[in-house]
Formats: C-alpha cells, sequence, structure tokens
C-alpha cells in the first residue's frame, strides 16, 4: 500500500491523533529523505517545527534520537523534542509526524559569506565541542553536513539528528561527499574518527561551496582540493592529518585546531585578537616596570637598613 | 528474539526481460521460498527519459517482496546499499508485523501502534538490522547495453560490501552475470564475505540480443537455495522459521 504525496498549505490546522495537540502551518521549512519540515504554531501562539512524512518506523527512530539528543549531560545538541502524534489526512491517509524546537538561524554558508577568515576555525571549534559532547555519551552523528547545520546567534546548532548511530554499529545514513568510505578513507563503522572526516570535509565546503566528485583517484582529487585552498593554509597539516586517520577523538582534533587559531591570530595585521594581544603585552610591560620600581625600592630599603 | 537469516537476490538491469519466463512470477516464487527480490533499473547518465520496459523493475521487486530504483549510474553505489537496507528493514518488519498480529489481532501493524509502543519496537527492529546474516546474491545483466555501465557495477558492490560490512551481523556475497548461453547464468564471484578486489569479473563479454531476465532470476534461485538449505540442515534449524516465512 503506497501513501500519496501530500502538501500542506499555509493556514492548515493538523491534530493529533493520540495526544489530541493541534498545530497551524505557517510555511514550509525544507524537505529531507523522510519527510518535510513545517514551521507552525501551537495552541499558545508559539513557534514550533514540525515534520511530517510516511515512513512511521522511520520518523519514530529519529524521534527516539531526538529525545535522547536534545540534551546530553546538560548540554543542548539537538533541537528540543516537543510531540509526536499521527495525523488522519483529509484524505483518511494517516501519516506520522513529530514536534521539535523550532530553531532560528541561517545556512553556515550564508553566516560566512562577508566574514573574516577566522571564522572557518571558530565555527569548526564549535562543532568539535559538540561532537565531543556527543561521543562521549557513546554516538556518532553519521549524517554530519552542512545541510543538517545552522548558525543560530553565532553558534552553530544541529537541526537533524537522524543519522546519530551508536558507536560500533553501521553508519545508517550519509551523504556521499562526507563520507569517509566513499573517498576511500575508510569504513563505514560508527565511529568517533567518522566524523571528524565529515567535519574536514565541511571545512573544505566552507571555503569553496562547489562540490566535487571523486574521480579515478578519490585520495589524489582531496589532496590536490586542499593544497589548491589558500583559506585552509593554516589548517592542512591538521585536516591531511584527519584523514590519515591521526585523531580518535573530537577533544584530540578540537585541541590542535585551538592550537593553531590561537597562533593565528599573532600573524594576521590588524584584527581584534592582535589589539588584544598588544594589549596583552603592554600589561606585560607594566608589570615588568612595577616589579622593577619594587626591587629597586626594596633594595634600596635594604641598602638603608644596612647603612 | 534472535536475529536471523535474511536472503536476497539484487538484480542490476538496465531493460526489459525478453525471453522466456515471466520473471514477476519468479519473484513471487522467489519470495515465497523467503528470498526477496530487489531490483535496480540502470540508467545511462545521458538518458533523458526513462526507456520503456522499465516499469518491469517495480513490478518485479514488488512480486519479490523487495525495493526497487531506477537510478543514473553516478548514484548507484548509493541506490545499492539503500536499497540492500531497505528491504532488510522491511523483511524484519514484515515478521514483527507477523509477530504483532499473532499477539494482538488482525489488522495490527507498527504503524497502528500507540506512539509509546512504536518507538520500543522500532528501536527492536533496528537492532536485528544491525544483527541479523545476511546472504545477498548479486544477479548482473551484462547484455551489450550494459557494458559500458559495468565499471560502475563494480564501484558499487565493493561500496555494498563496505556499507554492510560495518555491520555487527555477518555476510555473504556472491555474483552472478547473464545472460550465459550455456547455463543461462554464470557464476563469477562465489560466496564470500567481502568484495574487495573484483577486478576482471565482469570481462566477458554477452552475446547480445536477449535479456532472459525470468530464467535467470530462476536459476538464482536455485543457486541460492541449495547452500543455505544444505547448510541450515547441517546446523538443525528450519531456514524459513527465523524469517517468518
Amino acid at each position: 500500500m503506497k501513501k500519496q504525496d501530500f502538501k500542506l498549505f499555509p493556514g492548515t490546522y493538523l491534530q493529533g491523533k493520540w495526544n489530541g495537540h493541534q498545530y497551524k502551518v505557517i510555511r514550509k521549512l525544507g524537505a529531507g529523505a523522510c519527510g518535510a519540515v513545517y514551521l507552525c504554531h501551537n495552541l499558545q501562539g508559539e513557534k514550533v517545527a514540525l515534520k511530517v512524512g510516511k515512513d512511521s518506523s522511520r520518523m519514530m527512530l529519529e524521534v527516539n534520537m531526538l529525545k535522547k539528543f536534545s540534551k546530553v549531560q546538560g548540554v543542548k545538541l539537538g533541537p528540543a523534542f516537543i510531540d509526536v502524534d499521527d495525523w488522519k489526512a483529509p484524505s483518511l491517509q494517516v501519516f506520522p509526524f513529530y514536534v521539535m524546537e523550532y530553531v532560528e538561524g541561517v545556512p553556515l554558508s550564508d553566516f560566512l559569506r562577508g566574514k573574516s577568515k577566522e571564522w572557518i576555525g571558530i565555527c569548526t571549534i564549535q562543532l568539535l565541542t559538540d561532537l565531543e559532547h556527543l561521543h562521549k555519551a557513546g554516538f556518532v552523528f553519521g549524517d554530519l553536513k552542512t545541510d543538517n547545520l545552522l548558525m543560530s546567534n553565532s553558534k552553530v546548532r544541529w537541526i537533524d539528528v537522524g543519522g546519530v548511530t551508536a558507536i560500533g554499529r553501521a553508519i545508517k545514513e550519509y551523504t556521499e561527499f562526507y563520507d569517509r568510505g566513499y573517498w576511500g578513507f575508510g569504513s563505514r563503522k560508527a565511529e568517533p574518527s567518522y566524523d571528524l572526516f565529515a567535519v574536514t570535509m565541511i571545512m573544505l565546503e566552507m571555503v569553496q561551496p562547489n562540490k566535487f566528485e571523486k574521480g579515478a583517484h578519490p585520495r589524489r582529487t582531496l589532496a590536490a582540493k586542499l593544497a589548491s585552498s589558500n583559506d585552509l593554509k593554516p589548517y592542512h597539516s591538521l585536516i591531511a592529518g584527519v584523514w590519515k586517520g591521526k585523531f580518535q577523538s573530537a577533544s584530540e582534533m578540537k585541541q590542535a585546531l585551538s592550537y593553531i587559531v590561537m597562533k593565528r591570530a599573532k600573524g594576521t595585521p590588524v584584527s581584534r585578537k592582535q589589539i588584544k594581544a598588544q594589549k596583552h603585552s603592554s600589561d606585560w610591560g607594566e608589570l615588568l616596570a612595577l616589579s622593577a620600581v619594587a626591587g629597586v625600592f626594596c633594595g634600596f630599603s635594604i641598602f638603608s637598613f644596612w647603612i | 528474539m534472535k536475529a536471523g537469516r535474511l536472503k536476497q537476490i539484487l538484480l542490476l538491469t538496465d531493460g526489459c526481460s525478453n525471453h522466456g519466463e515471466d520473471p514477476i512470477a519468479v519473484a513471487a516464487l522467489a519470495r515465497n521460498q523467503g528470498v526477496t527480490v530487489n531490483v535496480i533499473g540502470v540508467l545511462d547518465d545521458r538518458q533523458k527519459e526513462k526507456p520503456q520496459g522499465l516499469e518491469e523493475v517495480e513490478s518485479i521487486a514488488e512480486a519479490g517482496g523487495g525495493v526497487s530504483q531506477i537510478v543514473y549510474q553516478k548514484s548507484l553505489s548509493q541506490t545499492v546499499q539503500m536499497v540492500t537496507r531497505q528491504a532488510m528493514t522491511q523483511t524484519i518488519q514484515g515478521v514483527v508485523n507477523k509477530e504483532l498480529q499473532e499477539i494482538l489481532g488482525e489488522g495490527q501493524s507498527i504503524e497502528e501502534l500507540p506512539p509509546a509502543t512504536r518507538s520500543e519496537v522500532v528501536e527492536v527492529v533496528e537492532d536485528l538490522g544491525e544483527a541479523c546474516e545476511l546472504e545477498v546474491l548479486v544477479l548482473v545483466d551484462t547484455s551489450a547495453s550494459m557494458q559500458h555501465k559495468l565499471p560502475t557495477v563494480k564501484e558499487a558492490l565493493y561500496d555494498l560490501s563496505l556499507s554492510l560490512n560495518a555491520r555487527t551481523g555477518s555476510n555473504q556475497f556472491s555474483i552472478y552475470t547473464f545472460p550465459d548461453v550455456k547455463h543461462t547464468i554464470r557464476r563469477v564471484i562465489k560466496w564470500t564475505p567481502e568484495l574487495g578486489e573484483i577486478n576482471g569479473v565482469f570481462s566477458k563479454l554477452s552475446s547480445g540480443g536477449y535479456t532472459p531476465t525470468g530464467p535467470a532470476l530462476k536459476e538464482a534461485l536455485y543457486a541460492f537455495t541449495e547452500k543455505p538449505i544444505f547448510r541450515s540442515i547441517q546446523d538443525g534449524e528450519d531456514p524459513y522459521e527465523e524469517t517468518g516465512f
């Protein structure tokens, strides 16, 4: 039995069959592999994101993940879970849906447009911080890609946790461009390093938004792309290290990246960081002068005591 | 519930059958024997419209209890693994639904459970999909029009093995091609847990002109059932008990 495709128009009311909650459709936010996401108002008039699909098992697995990862160890990872239910359409067909927090934000590429290049490092560090928490909880993100990210108040947020997989299992969803298996850099087993590879591909995409295919020699294609991107120069050895499997955890990669980001601040000509650094050095000067004065004074007092 | 053994035939073709018995009937027979039939129709990257006769792809998979897709060469890898996994889930869901009906009565299925219960059942299905044993017999149409697509097919099969071998459960793959003048199908790779280096597999050209999809599927079914039945007799268990057929 195949379900018909459906379209929800602004103004439509959806009511859950089990919980009875009602939602009013405002507009479509996007469509994914197994359903479409709509911006809705709940009865209180608050904005929520509602996903309707056809495959009820798959939708339920997403809900299970969402419940788990709205909060891991007190850290907000995915959008907060609100409700799960079935909707009986006017056609009498039943469609599963779930409701989650509406994350307001802009796509990563829009956010980075016109921003200084140091944001590449900063966004990546943010991403790695979230991954650190997820990995510690025993899961990998799986289908990590820019489409699944939003910048909300200058902070990276995940908006789709459907690919989250328990460590040690097979990655259940992936997108070839971000998949290390596709590029010949390892297996599709859910390991923290699987996500780290995807992070490097997101970094590549941050500086050159055009995706490319693997060609006859996938590893060589990647190496050439990396070598040709000037904006990623400070990160070349880090990224190559990830590809070689040098990093086993998000923490390790984050540490290495933080080191680069900090170090780079000294070299850039006029940035806020450098002003800060200069301020730092003048602080140093003051301290030095102060201790010299104190030293002289101390010497003088000893001298006078000795007299 | 214990993770069982799932059996699938994966048919890769680009045209309509034109020789021998009806492939849809053979697929229905396979399903009855506990073997799921998945079909992927492979289009040329330059092809604009769907060629005629490819509706058969969907009908064969439907009769075989499997999944079908018609795709361009460039997305073949991702499709092959997706179709295989989808079919696995579908089969397991079928078994679980059957059990549910026995417990809860006719007309019950995972979809109709209240969300709280459904939430637990789908996790069980997911766990079974991760842990079950899987046997995939790949049947590749090597008639003339498929020739230049074979390198992509090879790549996609390697990729399939990469995806499935990341699971906890074990896998067995074998590859057959058709048509073959003498035996309808030709075995090019016998049962193996990994499709690593499969160079030179499709080197021999088949004489073009006819596409005996039905007879090929039937041979594949024979080739398929010989081994598992023999093994399960040794194991002393009913091969279809666990998959619910």
